[in-house]
Formats: C-alpha cells, structure tokens, sequence
C-alpha cells in the first residue's frame, strides 16, 4: 500500500511531489515514473509544462523547478500531482553499467577496517562488492556524485568518525547501505574501497557531462593496476568513450 | 552585439564588434571574481547547479549602460580589487555597485564599514599615467594600454562590471557562467586570476558619448520568503524566532551558500535535524543539528539532507549578494501571490532605473570633452545630460 503523494512547495519557483520517507526500489521507480512522464510531456512541448527548467529525481520524490514568470505555478502542481497519483511502480529500465574496479591497498584505504567490523576477510568484502547490483536513486552532492542502492544491509557501515579532509578523485565509497563514486577531489565521510579510472563527469561533454543518471543500474568488474591505468590513458586519449562501459547498448 | 536589446534607450557609445577583437589582460586581483551571466538550467538532475549572477538586475544594470545585449557576460567582482590592461581595443566598459545606504541591512554603527563616504567604483588610469576616477554606473572608453583598478567590494558583497559585447568566453552546456565546482564556463571553469586574456567586443570607432544613471537599488525590509518545505521539522518556538530574529552575516559566505548567526533553532527532536536527501533550490534556508541556518546560493548543491525551514523567494534572491559582513538581516513570510507580485514590483523598479540613463560627457581628456560637444552639436544626442562624474 502506498500512501498518497504529497505535493510541497519549494519557495515561488520548484514544486516538490514526495512519494514517501524511505530508500526503497517501489517508491524510486514511482519517482523516475514521473519523472519520464515529464521529460514527455517537455519533449513534446505541453502547456501545463510551460516554463519548467529543472526537474531532479531524488530517492522518494521529483522536484520540478520553474520560471515563476512563465509558469502558471497552481496549474503545473496539481498536473504533477494527478500523474503522480497514476505513477505505478512499474518503469522503464535505466541503462545498464559495467564499471571498472581496483581495489589496491592504496585505493582500498578503509577496506581492512570494513572487514573487521563484519568479521570477514577483505577479499570477501571486495566479493559482495563485485557481486552487488547497484541502482541509481540520485545524483546530488556535488556534479555527478551518484547515490547507488544495492549494498548489503548485513555489510552496512557507517561513516568515518572523522571524515577525511581529501577524499581522492575516482574513489569507490560505502555508507550504510550506500555506495557512492567521487567525481572530485572532496572532504568525505564514506569508506573507501576502491577506485575507478572513470571520471563519472565530464565538464567537456556537450549535453551530459554526468555519466550516470538516476534510474541507471551499475555493477563492479575488477581490474589490476594495470588495467586500472591502461582504462584511464584510454580514456584521456578518447580511445575508449563511456558508451564502451555500457552493458547493452543505449536504446534507440 | 548580439541583437538589439530591448531595454536599453538607443543613444550609446559606439557599437561592439560581434567577433571577439576585443581584449582585456587582469594585472592583478581576480581572487573571489568571476565571468557570470544569467546561468545554466536543465543539468540540477545531474548534480550541476545553475550558477551566474548573484544579483542579475545589478549586472543588467551594466550591461544596459553599454547597450548590451540582455543576458551578456560579466565580470562578477567579490574580493580584492581587479585590476586590467585592455590589450586590444577601443573597449567600453560600466560597473554596477550598489550604494552602501543600499546594501541589504544597514551595517550597525561602529562595525568596520560604517560610515565609509562613498569613494569611485574604479581608477581610470590612461596609457600616459592620466588617473581619473570612474563613477558606478557611468561607461568610460578604454583604448589599448588604457588600466581600470576596481575598488575592492565591501566583504558580501558583489559588483558587476560589464564589458562592450559581453566577455566572449566559450559556451559551455549553454551558458558562460563560471561553476568552479562542476569546472564549467567562464576561463576553464574556474575563478578568475592575474594574468588571465579576457576576449570581448571591440568599439567599431571612437566613443560618441559614454551613458550614465543614477545608482540602482533594490528594494528594502526584510528578506521575503514562502515557509518550507520542511517547516514541520522546526517547533512553533523556532519558527517564531525565525522571523523575530536580526540574523547576522558573516565571512562564512561564498557562491555556494552563506551561513547566519543568531539563536539556534530547535527541531522538534534530534531526528528531524536530518532528512532523507531531497532537491533544495536556489534560496532555500537549511537548518542543520546545529540550528544555525544556511542560505543556498547560486552555486549550492543540488540535493541536501538538512530541513528547509523556508525558500526565499525569486524576487528577493538579488539582494543575497549583499550580505555584507556584519550587517544583518530578518525574514519575513508571504504567499505565493505577494511572491510574484514582489517579482513584479522588482521588474518594473529596474525598467524605472533603466529609462533614467542618459548620455553623458566623457571621463577623460579634453579632446573626448570636445567629441561630446561636437556630437551635441550635430544633434546625435540630446541635452540635458547629467552633470559629468567626479
């Protein structure tokens, strides 16, 4: 039983339509149901999206930003809301990623600490690791930053006590049942294990500099150091694009 | 420039060549400063926030003293004072600076700044060594080797300075705006340094005349907003104190976000000082465990886990860029409706400011004051012109 959206606005020019309080798959795809019935109706131009800028798909909800000069604001939030009323938790499925792993000791820095705590060899953390499906609920934080659903609940671990001041670029993160990928160099909590030689975000890209997108579905395939750097000078010399990561082609 | 804008009165300096032959050189300064325009939208579902202009009517104000196109590119000054070399020109060139009286909050008497007299927006300083002031709000003609040392913004504060044609750094993702966080837009998606060639438009000739107007400003009280959406979080007491409270600015601020200080506020438990992330906007007030709110800037995230105890509202969002350190601020709750009638209320204010420009004589040496005449004289411009800067 789902409860009924709730509609809530975010100051003069977004609208926000909450589904619910929770990290769950249903309630996501009632979010990215939405959120495809939008970008719809944006593609092909309907009124009630006259002026609509924005939309952000989150774990359990859709912001939809506006121009509050173009946009009859009452009109738009009660169309979002009799959509979302109809949003099943049947979707479309995201595209689906294989995304290169290594896990050396000086990428792996919190590798040892997580197995401790779970009273399991590294190498079979690294397993779970290699073995989960992931699932893109947000991309937030910062450009890129993705929020992926999909790691154990009997592995969840909490943050750092004290979180690092420079996590580096690339790393491989978990946080409770999260796990996360740093475009950047940043200050971060989560525990790392791991790092990709993908970039995850691409400043130069003409449309998407964000590889992945809410809806999307990643797992883990490890690589050696070698491979590790032979992937990252493929990349910087645009012999491999981020299509080659993608594990069936996009449709259409 | 690119099309005729439509706010701006026709009489002007000469118009900018489209092709980028212009060329600006900073010789110092840039810490804090950036190229800005109206922002990028449609990538917030990719973790890219809009950036551009803290305060968009004030960099308009500059751009329509030039005659620029609506929308054009700027130099957003915050921090220590610019300093630039035009390398190739003739160059025109305007800053908007809004007056200390109209700053978002008077400073209280006895904090640094208070009292300050107004002083020139920028030293004009003529290949031949000649410095002359330049007034906010008044275009001046810069021909290679010419120097424009801006006066340093006052700390939460930010001024814009135009330049002919609009700064012609690439688009990128369909806007020039810098987001140092993404690496996007303005000179490789970073803040702005010495050293650093700006392209921008050149003067097709001499100057016909320069333009100014009176200082521009925004409307005063308190800063208006539309509670939530997670009002709920807060008790009644905290919400009351929300909007009894002269909250003070501070250093804590940058494109991102700024933080305030005041009496915490209290959650209504311990739990709800966290929230599942969801999407924050532009103006959106967070309210984290340690009760302390944080206004979400042009540059801010995209999602946040903190309660939004209320969203500033569009019209309202300008007068951000001017939380001068130490000066303070209240909130004040309206609906939707007194929301967009603020909005407005603020377009026909700078529609109003924008019919005040007027053609004026030059800053500088006599032969351009002999220019302007011989322009009166030849009927390009009318009279009445306001008394020339300085």
């Amino acid at each position: 039983v789902s409860p009924a959206p709730r509609l809530l606005a975010l100051g003069d020019s977004a609208w926000t339509v909450e589904f619910g309080d929770a990290i769950v798959p249903a309630l996501n795809a009632r979010v990215m149901q939405l959120d495809a019935r939008v970008r719809a109706g944006l593609a092909a131009g309907e009124p009630a999206l006259a002026g609509v800028w924005d939309r952000v798909p989150t774990f359990r909800s859709l912001t939809v930003h506006f121009d509050p000069w173009a946009t009859d604001a009452d009109a738009l939030g009660a169309q979002l809301l009799a959509w979302a009323g109809s949003a099943g938790a049947s979707e479309a499925p995201g595209r689906h990623w294989r995304l290169p792993l290594c896990a050396d000791h000086d990428f792996a820095p919190d590798l040892p600490a997580v197995a401790e705590r779970h009273g399991l060899a590294p190498a079979a953390v690294l397993h779970q690791l290699l073995a989960s499906r992931f699932r893109v609920y947000m991309i937030g934080f910062m450009p890129g930053f993705p929020y992926m659903g999909g790691w154990p609940a009997a592995l969840a671990t909490p943050r750092l006590a004290s979180p690092r001041k420079r996590v580096p670029p690339h790393s491989v993160a978990v946080a409770g049942t999260m796990c996360g990928v740093y475009p950047w160099p940043s200050p971060g909590g989560w525990n790392i294990l791991g790092r990709t030689p993908v970039t995850l975000f691409d400043p130069l890209h003409r449309t998407a500099p964000a590889w992945l997108a809410a809806g999307d579905q990643v797992d883990w395939q490890a690589v050696d150091r070698d491979g590790y750097e032979r992937i990252q000078a493929e990349l910087a010399r645009r012999q491999r694009q981020r299509e080659d990561f993608l594990a069936t082609p996009e449709p259409g | 420039v690119n099309g005729a804008p439509h706010h701006a009165p026709a009489v002007g300096p000469a118009v900018a060549d489209p092709a980028p032959a212009g060329r600006l050189r900073l010789l110092s300064g840039g810490l804090g400063c950036s190229v800005q325009d109206a922002g990028r939208r449609g990538l917030r579902h990719q973790g890219i926030a809009p950036a551009g202009w803290l305060d968009g009517p004030l960099a308009e104000c500059a751009n329509a003293l030039l005659g620029n196109a609506p929308g054009s590119a700027c130099i957003e000054l915050r921090g220590p004072g610019l300093a630039l070399q035009v390398d190739a020109g003739p160059v025109a060139v305007a800053l908007a600076v809004l007056p200390v009286s109209a700053a978002l909050a008077a400073v209280p008497a006895g904090s640094p700044g208070a009292g300050r007299p107004p002083r020139p927006a920028a030293t004009l300083v003529r290949a031949d060594g000649q410095r002359l002031p330049l007034s906010a709000f008044t275009s001046a003609t810069l021909q290679p080797g010419d120097q424009l040392h801006c006066a340093e913004p006052a700390a939460g504060d930010a001024a814009y300075l135009a330049v002919s044609g609009g700064v012609q750094v690439p688009m990128q993702l369909g806007s020039r705006a810098t987001h140092a966080g993404a690496r996007l837009g303005g000179l490789d998606g970073r803040l702005l340094a010495a050293g650093d060639t700006l392209p921008c438009g050149r003067l097709a000739g001499p100057p016909v005349a320069e333009r100014q107007a009176p200082p521009f400003s925004h409307g005063d009280g308190p800063v208006r907003v539309m509670p939530g959406p997670q009002a709920e979080a807060f008790t009644p007491e905290a919400l009351a104190c929300f909007f009894a409270t002269d909250w003070q600015a501070s250093h804590e601020q940058d494109r991102m976000g700024m933080r305030l200080r005041g009496p915490a506020l209290a959650h209504v438990n311990a739990a709800a000082a966290d929230i599942l992330s969801d999407a924050v906007a532009v103006g959106s007030i967070q309210v984290p465990a340690n009760g302390l709110p944080i206004v979400l800037l042009a540059d801010g995230q995209t999602v946040g886990g903190y309660p939004k105890i209320a969203t500033v509202i569009s019209a309202d969002l300008p007068r951000l860029a001017h939380a001068r350190a130490g000066s303070t601020l209240r909130f004040a709750t309206v609906d939707r409706a007194r929301a967009l009638a603020a909005l407005a209320q603020a377009r026909k204010g700078w529609l109003a400011w924008a019919a005040t420009i007027a053609p004026c004589r030059p800053t500088g040496p006599p032969d351009e004051a002999a220019l302007w005449q011989a322009n009166l004289i030849s009927g390009m411009i009318d009279a009445g012109c306001p008394d020339p800067p300085a």
